[in-house]
């Protein structure tokens, strides 16, 4: 757990760390936290300025601004980490089983995420989003299909490495159960690698799930979420363009924190890397935008 | 390398029927049935079933499953890919002009990537750990965390309604190029930056730079060396940019009204017109491959040791 105490010590990744769990918990507290109902239309106080009552004042509608930001988190953030979290679960799964036994299963697992992996990762969320329609739930369906098989690829190549060590192949001689040591002996050393990519891409995934709601095919009003918050206040940015400012720097301060935490992760993991060559990050942010998808061909 | 050639071609044709499959298949899945959206969208007050039996005849969707798919992949081979549910017109009269114009916005944004990243990635390998290749890497940083659809609304209120020296959206000149191709920019050179500034790196620390620094080699054409050695990793990727980027600029496109790809699905996607969404899909995913295949056949032109890997 070395690692673990060198993430601990970087300022950085610990403010990070803090700021999101605080986050979080916002989200999940929202209707003890938020002051008013995010959905009220106050068509009186239009573009009110901030008062006592309204922190961050009012929005088109009249609505609250800081209550909407509030609730903005469940959609914004809560909901992308827990399709974040499936779609690693699935390609864990999928890597771990294609790694360790190798063979047919291998291929035709591995043949199959080529296939997925075919289609460009934007292509693949509108693709989905036209079948089944708009609206956060499908937004994030069509993400989890469309993230697990690159979290597959690149967690089966973890597996592979380890598959392969002296002390997993002792453990086979000694005849215990596969079961065994995928979860004791594989699975604690791969945790690290699934850590990294899952952190590096959960920024990538927020910034693309607030472009679909900015769209128009994520959420629907009068649901609050930071994209379409910039959206809404987008239709009025000539007039009012302190409105974007809310939602604007509530998505880049909780990106910016998420892109800390997984740099600070990375380095705690391998500072020799981090610090000189950074070739898994490079590696890890060409596979999230679908370049290359491909590596372990 | 003919060898090499011929199996990566042939690789590739497998991938792309079964891609078309999937696409065919995808749509497959619909919760709805096509006929009663064509009936809704032309605007039917009354479906009757008997209408609806009518339409899927017409549709040809009382063939069965495999005959369907048959006879659509012979059309869309032809550019054929049906006509729009929604306006009735042919599906390729609208994919055709929008992919040219998306086209247009991805080669000049791809440029502009190429000579940003390499010039930022060869001048922060050659100073890492300074205070320039700090500087560029922390705004990177920052630009990553930062919303396209934000930055296009910051720069269209500041260059478009604040100067007013630029189009707010549209396509008109080469004007308007400037904004969204900025945007596009700015949200991809960071990765593409980091990777060739990564590429440097790792050649600097191979055995063949000691040796020539060794043998007293200027400095200068030792770089020179390093720089051409790391590019060859780069091309493959920006190879791969451009199918990325056409892919890529649905947000762009439609906040600066750009008249391409994006835009176009984004209207079928709300409109829920199947025919365009299928060929929008389809005609991305060939095009990924194709670059994928050429880029993995640039790599090996470049790498004679990764023609055996095949």
């Amino acid at each position: 757990m070395k690692w673990l105490k060198n993430a601990l010590h970087d300022k950085v990744a610990m403010a990070s760390f803090t700021f999101l769990v605080l986050i979080a918990a916002a989200g999940i507290f929202a209707p003890f936290l938020a002051p008013h109902d995010p959905k009220a239309v106050h068509m009186d106080m239009r573009f009110a300025p901030a008062s006592w009552e309204y922190p961050l004042g009012n929005d088109q509608l009249g609505r609250c601004v800081l209550s909407r930001l509030i609730y903005g988190i469940r959609p914004s953030l809560l909901w992308v980490l827990a399709a974040l979290v499936l779609s690693v679960g699935i390609g864990g799964i999928v890597g771990f089983v294609a790694g360790y036994f190798r063979g047919r299963l291998d291929a035709v697992l591995m043949r199959l995420c080529d296939v997925m992996l075919s289609f460009p990762g934007y292509v693949m969320t509108l693709a989905i989003i036209g079948i089944m329609g708009v609206g956060l739930e499908n937004i994030l369906i069509a993400f989890v299909l469309s993230k697990w098989p690159w979290f597959a690829r690149v967690i089966r190549t973890s597996v592979r490495q380890y598959a392969e060590a002296d002390y997993v192949r002792f453990a086979k001689a000694i005849g215990i159960s596969d079961w065994q040591i995928m979860t004791r002996h594989i699975a604690l050393v791969a945790t690290p690698d699934i850590a990294v990519i899952a952190s590096s891409s959960l920024g990538s995934m927020i910034l693309q799930i607030s472009g679909f709601s900015f769209l128009g095919l994520g959420i629907q009003a009068p649901n609050a979420e930071w994209g379409m918050m910039l959206s809404e206040a987008r239709e009025v940015m000539f007039s009012r363009p302190e409105l974007m400012l809310a939602p604007g720097l509530a998505i880049v301060l909780t990106v910016c924190a998420v892109n800390f935490l997984a740099d600070a992760l990375q380095t705690a993991l391998d500072p020799k890397l981090g610090r000189s060559r950074q070739k898994p990050q490079a590696l890890v942010s060409a596979l999230d935008t679908g370049i290359s998808g491909k590596s372990g061909r | 390398m003919g060898r090499y050639l011929l199996k990566r071609l042939l690789i590739s044709i497998p991938l792309l029927v079964l891609v078309s499959f999937c696409t065919f298949c995808l749509m497959q899945f619909s919760p709805l049935d096509p006929a009663e959206v064509v009936l809704q969208a032309q605007g039917v007050p009354q479906i009757t079933p008997e209408l609806v039996a009518q339409t899927k005849a017409e549709l040809g969707m009382d063939k069965p499953f495999i005959v369907r798919y048959l006879d659509w992949l012979l059309s869309c081979l032809q550019l054929d890919f049906g006509h729009s549910y929604v306006t009735g017109k042919s599906v390729w009269s609208l994919l055709g002009p929008a992919f040219v114009n998306t086209l247009k916005l991805t080669l000049v944004s791809v440029a502009a990537i190429l000579v940003l990243s390499v010039a930022l990635g060869v001048i922060c390998a050659l100073q890492a750990g300074k205070r320039t290749d700090q500087a560029v890497r922390a705004v990177s940083f920052l630009l990553a965390s930062l919303p396209p659809y934000l930055l296009a609304a910051i720069l269209v209120w500041y260059f478009a309604v604040k100067l007013d020296w630029l189009p707010t959206s549209g396509m008109d000149s080469y004007k308007s190029y400037l904004l969204p191709v900025a945007v596009t920019t700015i949200g991809y050179a960071g990765i593409y930056f980091r990777m060739v500034r990564s590429a440097v790196l790792g050649n600097l620390h191979e055995e063949y730079v000691r040796y020539s620094r060794a043998c007293g080699l200027p400095e200068r054409k030792i770089m020179l060396h390093v720089i051409r050695n790391s590019l060859q990793v780069t091309t493959a990727v920006f190879c791969m940019a451009i199918p990325v980027i056409l892919g890529g600029t649905v947000v762009v496109e439609n906040v600066f009204a750009w008249p391409g790809l994006g835009t176009l699905s984004v209207k079928a996607i709300m409109s829920r017109d199947f025919p365009l969404i299928q060929a929008y899909v389809l005609v991305l995913a060939v095009a990924f491959i194709l670059f994928n295949t050429v880029s993995d056949v640039l790599q090996a032109a470049l790498n004679p040791k990764l023609r055996e890997e095949l």
